[in-house]
């Protein structure tokens, strides 16, 4: 499917990406496959992270977004480091995880969930706590297999190893304030 | 009377959520392992969550802000903030220099700061704790406090990614030096690994576990080929994914992976004569009596 609404969502996220910090060197991808040879999560991807640029600067938004491959990005800048143009593909990847975030369109993607889990346990006390993430996690996603975690939450509790909740912030109305003064600027 | 001077040996201390409880074996061992060099760990007061590589898929700025806070905390009181895990260490960092390189990036989040009446000007280095033991304390201290020289262990010394990715200024992105230099003046034999700085998977363990298990896999499969006794971390969540997984990744990669690991301040601390107590190494879900040769309780 390649329509106008498409090709338009498509420019709209790569003026994003060119401005992220150097991320207009993404102009210059010589599609040497370095990045997607060095991408320790590739063998899970349905296609790496040169062919994410190519779909890009395609236009084709929409196959990359269809994709299993943003989630499975892990964030190791193993690509990042060896491009040769310099290209930030871990933010390039950070990006669209935004930009599947922001349309709704990763509901189902395990790495999604967790990164939401995070983000509203940190928003509530200022701290994250494993438990309480990991809790919520598998009740979005698979409660059974929480089952399968409890051999290793008795490991971790017999030696004091689990906190059941958060440690709230002192300063936790400070930052409120400062979480909502940021608000105001868009999908970054 | 003239002290000798010493060099600067005074660190705002970053701990992060994960020393709170599942890995506090890391700030206990880190703590001690500090006082036993005379280096002064100043925790960071009322710090929150760095936001580490989880909230930026949610919201960039908003990860900055998080991170921009702790960075106003340790601006308060000194220029050098040290913390162990490698998520944090990547997270702050990346912070300073988006902040440094991005004026409109730079107000936006110094605007969110000052709605709760704090600030950062940008002022404060951020280190990893492994780093300022080899380059500011140095062979000569650590070497002349070594009391029980690990020798005979044959240990793996293993980054993890973040460590110098992607900030390689301090070592290199692939194959590190760092930690292989600071577990050979204790004593240790450093088995040649070049899985160093691979990936081991990070949050993968749990949202995509076959991947994850393979990653985890190949880094414990490979360290047992090379005749390693124990693996050696720097990060908590490498250190959990490592050491709580062994049955199910060797499973995943058809090889043994059954190894002891231990956080690297807990090398030195043995290396130290330091009591287990005092680097908890009985909170560690693999078993250390093999190396240590007697039991470890608490
Ligand atoms: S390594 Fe860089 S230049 Fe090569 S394909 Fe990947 S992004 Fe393009
Ligand atoms: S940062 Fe993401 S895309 Fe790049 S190599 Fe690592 S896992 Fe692959
Ligand atoms: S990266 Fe992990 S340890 Fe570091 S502050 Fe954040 S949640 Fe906490
Ligand atoms: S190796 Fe894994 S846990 Fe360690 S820093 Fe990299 S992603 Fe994080």
């Amino acid at each position: 499917m390649q329509t106008a609404l498409a090709r338009e969502l498509c420019e709209e996220f790569l003026e994003d990406v060119y401005a992220l910090p150097h991320g207009e060197k993404l102009k210059q991808c010589l599609q040497c496959g370095t990045c997607s040879a060095s991408c320790p999560s590739s063998a899970a991807m349905e296609f790496g992270p040169r062919e994410i640029i190519a779909s890009l600067r395609a236009g084709m938004l929409d196959r990359v977004l269809n994709a299993k491959t943003v989630w499975l990005c892990v964030s190791c800048y193993s690509c990042s480091v060896r491009c040769p143009a310099g290209i930030p593909l871990t933010d390039v990847m950070y990006e669209l995880k935004r930009l599947e975030v922001d349309k709704g369109l990763a509901k189902d993607a395990p790495g999604e969930t967790m990164a939401h889990a995070f983000a509203e346990t940190v928003d509530r006390y200022g701290r994250n706590a494993e438990t309480t993430l990991l809790r919520k996690y598998f009740l979005r996603t698979n409660p059974l297999h929480a089952l399968a975690q409890i051999p290793l939450a008795i490991r971790l509790f017999v030696r004091g190893r689990l906190e059941i909740l958060p440690r709230k912030i002192k300063g936790l109305d400070s930052l409120h304030k400062m979480l909502a003064a940021i608000e105001e600027n868009g999908r970054r | 009377m003239i002290t000798t001077a010493s060099p600067a040996c005074r660190y705002g201390y970053y701990p992060g959520c994960s020393l709170m409880a599942t890995n506090r074996a890391y700030d206990i061992s880190t703590r001690s392992v500090a006082r036993e060099l005379e280096v002064e760990l100043v925790e960071l007061d009322d710090w929150n969550c760095c936001g580490a590589t989880a909230y930026l898929p949610v919201r960039e700025k908003r990860a900055f802000v998080l991170s921009a806070r702790n960075l106003a905390l340790a601006e308060q009181n000194g220029r050098e903030l040290a913390t162990v895990c490698n998520a944090c260490y990547v997270v702050l960092r990346k912070t300073n220099k988006y902040m440094a390189e991005d004026s409109h990036l730079r107000d936006d989040i110094r605007q969110a700061l000052q709605a709760g009446g704090m600030d950062y000007s940008g002022n404060v280095r951020v280190r990893h704790f492994l780093e300022i033991l080899v380059n500011d304390i140095g062979e000569a201290r650590i070497k002349a406090r070594v009391e029980r020289a690990l020798s005979g262990w044959k240990v793996a010394c293993y980054c993890g990614c973040q460590l110098s990715r992607p900030f390689d200024d301090l070592d290199h992105p692939e194959y590190p030096q760092l930690m292989e230099r600071l577990v050979g003046w204790l004593g240790a034999e450093v088995v040649p690994f070049p899985l160093a700085a691979k990936c081991c998977g990070g949050m993968a363990m749990t949202t995509h576990p076959e991947t994850g298990q393979v990653l985890t896999g190949k880094i414990l499969k490979v360290a047992k080929q090379r005749g390693a006794d124990c693996v050696a971390t720097a990060c908590p969540l490498c250190q959990i994914n490592l050491e709580a997984y062994q049955d199910k990744v060797g499973r995943a990669v058809g090889a043994p992976c059954e190894i002891p690991v231990l956080y690297f301040t807990q090398l030195i601390g043995i290396a130290f004569g330091l009591p287990p107590a005092a680097l908890a190494l009985a909170d560690n879900l693999t078993p250390l009596e093999p190396l240590l040769g007697e039991k470890v309780t608490s």
